[in-house]
């Protein structure tokens, strides 16, 4: 066999692996969110961790960003800030009309 | 005239041009979707009250779909391992999968979507069910377009296999990566739309 064969083996391992915490990530919210009784602030941040963890390993496996070119990066780095600002940008308006 | 870099990678980015272009695609379709997320915070920090969505929503199916679209992230890069792999039989088997996962994802949808409609539970009823219907709805619609090009390698990507395997392997990967977006998309409208 040989070492790209290797490295493909090795690959798909990580596929499986990931698939399995996909599917116990997916359990935990929902468990968290039916049965911990959390106040709403802390069961949405529970929710958004869970949902950041599973979504990095959809990112950087399934996606390959763990091993990408640095030019992909630099366009998802241009990326995120304009999503952080399209997504806090609004309150920077009305900060006191914002409740939970 | 033919596409320059569709095999090999491009020597200055490292890339092939369709998998820079996909991610460009991608960047885009991140601030779309960012947008809609944008619109149900302000929405939801400005309203009085706020439906909680387990309390009006299907959340077993939901939770299903999630299963659902979480396999069909493992068929299609299965599917493309297989073509880097060389192994084209099992390539079509995974790419199938993939397809057929996804129309699993949308026949949920319709039982969902008919079983709200069935109650009179519009987009017109209240904030919730409007961005409710605005952001499943697109989503699902992006599910049925990967399903398509999914669907039109399944079918006729032997061409492609029989004039260069790596040629074919290039573009299921950039399929995949918009399946997978999709798949990330919904990883984070279950828990704020159906669990919250």
């Amino acid at each position: 066999m040989d070492e790209h064969a290797v490295d493909l083996d090795r690959h798909v391992r990580g596929y499986l692996i990931v698939f399995g915490a996909l599917l116990l990530g997916t359990l935990l919210t929902v468990v968290a969110a039916y049965w911990l009784h959390l106040p709403l602030a802390l069961s949405v941040a529970v929710a958004l961790l869970i949902a950041c963890f599973k979504g990095s390993l959809v990112a950087l496996y399934f996606m390959h960003l763990i091993s990408e070119r640095k030019l992909i990066y630099v366009v998802l780095a241009f990326t995120a800030l304009f999503f952080l600002a399209l997504l806090f940008g609004p309150f920077l308006t009305d900060l006191d009309a914002v409740s939970l | 005239m033919e596409i320059p870099y569709r095999i090999e990678a491009r020597p200055d980015t490292g890339l092939t041009n369709g998998k820079l272009g996909t991610w460009l695609f991608l960047a885009s379709e991140v601030m779309l979707f960012g947008a809609l997320f944008a619109t149900y915070i302000v929405l939801r920090a400005g309203a009085e009250t706020w439906p909680q969505g387990r309390t009006l929503l299907n959340v077993p199916l939901a939770t299903f779909n999630t299963v659902v679209l979480i396999t069909s992230s493992v068929t299609m890069v299965m599917a493309w391992a297989s073509c880097m792999r060389r192994q084209f039989s099992r390539y079509r088997m995974f790419m199938l999968l993939t397809v057929l996962l996804g129309a699993t994802f949308l026949v949920a949808k319709y039982f969902e979507y008919s079983a709200k409609v069935h109650h009179h539970l519009l987009p017109s009823t209240n904030n919730f069910l409007a961005i409710y219907y605005t952001m499943t709805g697109l989503h699902a619609a992006h599910v049925f377009g990967g399903m398509v090009v999914n669907g039109y390698f399944w079918a006729f990507g032997r061409r492609l296999w029989e004039i260069e395997p790596q040629w074919l392997a290039n573009r299921v990967e950039n399929s995949g990566l918009f399946w997978h977006f999709v798949d990330l998309v919904w990883i984070f409208l279950f828990p704020v739309l159906y669990l919250l």
